[in-house]
């Protein structure tokens, strides 16, 4: 039986029935965006550089098609080899083909946002491909069998006893240990040896530089260089929104990313992968899964600029109170609000709603996505393809009513106030969700309308 | 076989569809303005490279020549494989490990070599795998040491990418610190899959 | 110049003395303000909840209520926004000459106005609460986010009321979880937000919890009264009026 998807708003509900758990995530989150916040400010020129950034994001959309173009012809000149897939399902058909050509059955992956995205991993194992992901946070999910609840820190949301827990389980780790630096050890340990015995990797792609053809992952770990220059078969994977036009781009893109993401200057490793090694096999795979037709969307365009650095989620308040998971999408948070209903607009019309648009996201945004300005057009497109629930439409309707009549508000408003004061308990009870954890406002006398009525000038009628 | 035709032909097709799809829905071109970075006077980059670079947990020597390099070395790893493709070295190190398979740089515990600039505002420090010998050799030793001039030092990334200009590289690497992790409760853990720490030496 | 007073729905209803501080207010400043009394609402709630082709009624009737003032002011920040950027009548002209005029009370004091003393007195512990649509939307305090000089309207206009203390608090400027009809639909998330600001502001001594959005303070209020809170709720109208 497939189960009804859960909304936001339900599966918030279920994450903050644990108060202090939701406390803990909030503050650790904050405490990254308090890091972001303190290295930009050392860096005399960061409104000026997040400026150019957006600036050369905006003019590569202009000019997707040139540039693709010329990436690719650079790529295969350097020796790669390019692929083209138009959805996800081709994504992971060409990886697979790529490994069952070469009789690889094992992969190793570094963290790639985009395989997520087209959910590599599933397909890759109902097909007899057994995959590794590299990236330490990214291993600790999959042991327990969990998507990534951030595109940056993949298992925030979880405790480092639990982590003790999953490793003593399958890396043998000493039980009840969770010693952040004995769990590192013993991750070093097993993927190490992962890292010398596999034979190809999946990678993802940073940035991707059309005037070289050469493409740029950041890590702090070393995992996807480790996993890259042992392997026979390096496949690169990317969505073809993520090209920058030329090598010296790179210059503002790296201040940016690692300050956004989690306040560091830059990530440890820069790695520009430019030909193959001697005797390997490297290959990009370019993804459209949706980024055409959300490039066709003037309003929602704009989305395309992101380069993932997850400053959104760090920031945004709903986010950091409802975890990465309540947004049941690949990529979560703001981002992921305003780029999932571009894919399925039913299944993810929830999304734009799970936010007050408070508008922190679209200002720590390294590339100045107008991200809660979207997340309002998003709402009015959702309502408008019919997903709101009935309820609500009705409700709405009602409201536009009355506020349309000064007579039927100024009466509505009466008898609202008469119902609050005499029968508060027709509000003031637990079908009435404002009244879970907050009482109603006091009902005063008279509204301002009556006060001015009867005490200052009468002619404005 | 017909289904292996059509397989072909959308596979085919996808490139052109996606172009096209591109073209269609692209905006009209905007312009891409020039980026003039702030960049104050470099007297300081040498000061803000070690601040930066002792910040993330590098060590930062500064060092006179290759004989007190191999000094620091000796001193600090006396034990264990090292390998370094820079001649100076060939008593303590080996220095034909680029020519050995990758795989079997396994159990080195120290990679020595030459970076071609650092990076004041990160600590970064530039290596081509001209300089590496292997692409590998900077992520699979246990510990790593790089070698910078100190005239070498450039203040930030804009400068970086002014002076690696059009070089021809196969690969290249930014390389800011020890490898490292955060992803467990945030607790930073320095040695995560590459070097576990790395000794910056600053030749006069 | 003549000043249109336009008072949010809500405020209208529920917090009618927010509304007489911001006459009174403007009064004393010399302003010749009219209320003009077939107003209803901008709209917002609606439009926020994706059903922004459902307030061309509201557009028209704001329309036929202010266009003919000099100045539209507000003791509202969202209301201001929202009028600002989404009102959508038949005649694009007529709506941005509306965009043009219409103020939040603080802006308007300090832009328009240019007030440099007050004569008001409340000798109290305040915390001011940012509120989002009034900072981030219409500028009128500096955001954490950017890397730009501070600023803020509203305070430099507290800073000018009598034996006023002002407290610091942990979070400057975050989201108090409002958010129009998210206040209900995503219930849990709005709480809590609200539920981290009320203990912000009471872990750093705050007596009354000012803003310039009374729907975020209404939020606050709700927290504050379940919890048996000392800390009260006041609209900064009412501050700066108090004698």
């Amino acid at each position: 039986m497939i189960q009804k998807q859960k909304d936001h708003a339900s599966l918030a509900d279920d994450f903050n029935k644990d108060e202090d758990r939701v406390g803990w995530h909030d503050d650790t989150l904050w405490w990254i965006r308090e890091k972001r916040d303190k290295i930009a400010w050392q860096v005399p020129d960061w409104e000026l550089l997040r400026d150019a950034a957006s600036n050369i994001k905006d003019h590569v959309l202009s000019n997707l098609n040139p540039y693709l173009l010329q990436f690719e012809a650079n790529a295969i000149a350097n020796g790669i080899t390019v692929h083209w897939a138009a959805d996800a399902a081709e994504h992971n058909q060409i990886v697979l083909d790529i490994l069952r050509e070469k009789e690889i059955t094992k992969l190793v992956k570094s963290k790639s946002m985009l395989t997520e995205e087209c959910h590599l991993n599933d397909f890759l194992g109902e097909n007899g491909v057994d995959v590794i992901d590299s990236d330490l946070g990214e291993r600790i999910v999959q042991l327990a069998e969990e998507s990534p609840s951030h595109i940056v820190l993949p298992c925030i949301h979880k405790k480092k006893e639990e982590i003790g827990e999953l490793f003593h389980k399958h890396l043998g780790t000493p039980e009840g240990n969770s010693d952040p630096q004995l769990l590192t050890e013993a991750a070093r340990h097993h993927l190490r040896e992962t890292f010398l015995s596999r034979k190809a990797t999946v990678t993802g792609i940073n940035f991707a530089v059309a005037e070289t053809g050469e493409f740029v992952i950041c890590t702090n770990e070393g995992n996807a260089d480790m996993g890259a220059h042992l392997a026979d078969v390096h496949i690169a994977c990317m969505g073809i929104e993520k090209i920058i036009p030329d090598r010296k781009d790179l210059g503002v893109f790296l201040r940016l990313l690692a300050r956004s993401a989690t306040g560091q200057p830059i990530t440890t490793y820069s790695s520009h992968f430019k030909k193959p090694r001697q005797g390997q096999e490297m290959h990009i795979i370019l993804v459209d899964n949706g980024r055409t037709k959300q490039l066709g969307r003037e309003d929602f365009r704009n989305s395309l600029k992101c380069i993932r650095c997850g400053a959104c989620m760090n920031t945004c308040p709903v986010y950091r109170r409802s975890g990465g998971h309540s947004y049941h999408y690949a990529i979560t948070g703001p981002i992921g609000a305003i780029l999932a209903p571009n894919l399925d607009m039913e299944k993810y019309a929830d999304l734009p709603f799970a936010s007050t648009l408070c508008g922190s996201c679209t200002n720590v945004c390294p590339v100045k996505i107008d991200i809660h300005q979207q997340l309002y057009k998003w709402r009015q497109v959702i309502v408008q393809n019919g997903y709101a629930p009935k309820a609500k439409e009705l409700s709405m309707k009602m409201m536009a009513f009355t506020l349309s009549s000064p007579f039927v508000y100024h009466t509505a408003g009466k008898m609202g106030r008469a119902v609050l004061k005499y029968a508060p308990f027709t509000l003031n009870n637990k079908f009435n969700p404002w009244y879970k954890q907050r009482d109603l406002p006091e009902v005063p006398e008279a509204s301002f309308g009556e006060w001015y009525k009867k005490n200052r000038n009468k002619n404005e009628q | 076989m017909a289904n292996g035709i059509k397989k072909i032909e959308t596979k085919m097709s996808s490139r052109t569809q996606i172009l096209a799809a591109v073209l269609a829905n692209q905006p009209g071109i905007l312009p891409k303005p020039a980026f003039h970075p702030f960049s104050p006077g470099g007297e300081k980059d040498l000061e803000v490279f070690v601040k930066t670079a002792t910040g993330i947990g590098s060590t930062v020597h500064f060092l006179g020549g290759m004989e007190e390099v191999k000094a620091l070395i000796t001193q600090k790893f006396a034990t264990g494989r090292i390998i370094s493709p820079i001649a100076e070295l060939s008593e303590i190190a080996e220095l034909d490990f680029a020519e050995l398979d990758a795989h079997t740089l396994e159990d080195v515990e120290l990679g020595v070599f030459i970076a071609h600039f650092g990076v004041a505002e990160n600590s970064a420090l530039w290596v081509t795998e001209d300089l590496l010998g292997k692409r590998v050799s900077p992520f699979i030793c246990q510990h790593l040491m790089l070698v910078v001039n100190k005239n070498n030092i450039l203040q930030n990334m804009h400068q970086a990418y002014d002076k690696i200009g059009t070089a021809n590289y196969d690969f290249g690497t930014f390389i800011a610190g020890p490898s490292k992790t955060a992803d467990i409760e945030q607790s930073l853990v320095l040695g995560a899959h590459g070097p576990r720490s790395l000794a910056i030496v600053v030749l006069a | 110049m003549k000043v249109g007073l336009f008072i949010p729905c809500y405020v209208d209803q529920f917090y009618p003395n927010a509304a007489i501080a911001t006459l009174k207010l403007l009064e004393k400043l010399g302003v010749d303000v009219a209320y003009p009394a077939n107003q209803t609402c901008c709209g917002q709630p609606m439009a926020n909840s994706g059903f922004e082709h459902l307030t061309g009624g509201c557009n028209t009737l704001f329309m036929a209520n202010f266009k003919e003032f000099d100045y539209i002011v507000a003791p509202s920040g969202s209301c201001v926004l929202h009028i600002k950027e989404h009102i959508h009548t038949s005649n694009h002209e007529d709506d941005k000459n509306i965009s043009g005029k219409i103020y939040e009370l603080t802006e308007f004091l300090t832009d328009v106005l240019k007030v440099t003393n007050l004569t008001a007195n409340f000798p109290f512990k305040v915390g001011l609460h940012q509120s989002c649509h009034g900072q981030r939307g219409l500028h009128i305090a500096q955001m954490s986010e950017l890397v730009e000089a501070p600023f803020s309207k509203p305070q430099t206009l507290l800073n000018m009321v009598q034996n006023i203390e002002m407290i610091n608090l942990k979070r400057k400027d975050e989201c108090c979880g409002f958010g129009g009809t998210f206040c209900v639909t995503e219930e849990a998330v709005s709480a809590k937000m609200g539920i981290d600001r009320v203990i912000d502001h009471e872990q750093n001594g705050a007596e009354y919890i000012t803003g310039v959005d009374l729907s975020c303070l209404m939020h606050l209020e709700g927290i504050l009264k379940r919890k048996n809170s000392k800390t009260k709720i006041i609209h900064i109208a009412e501050i700066l009026n108090a004698s």
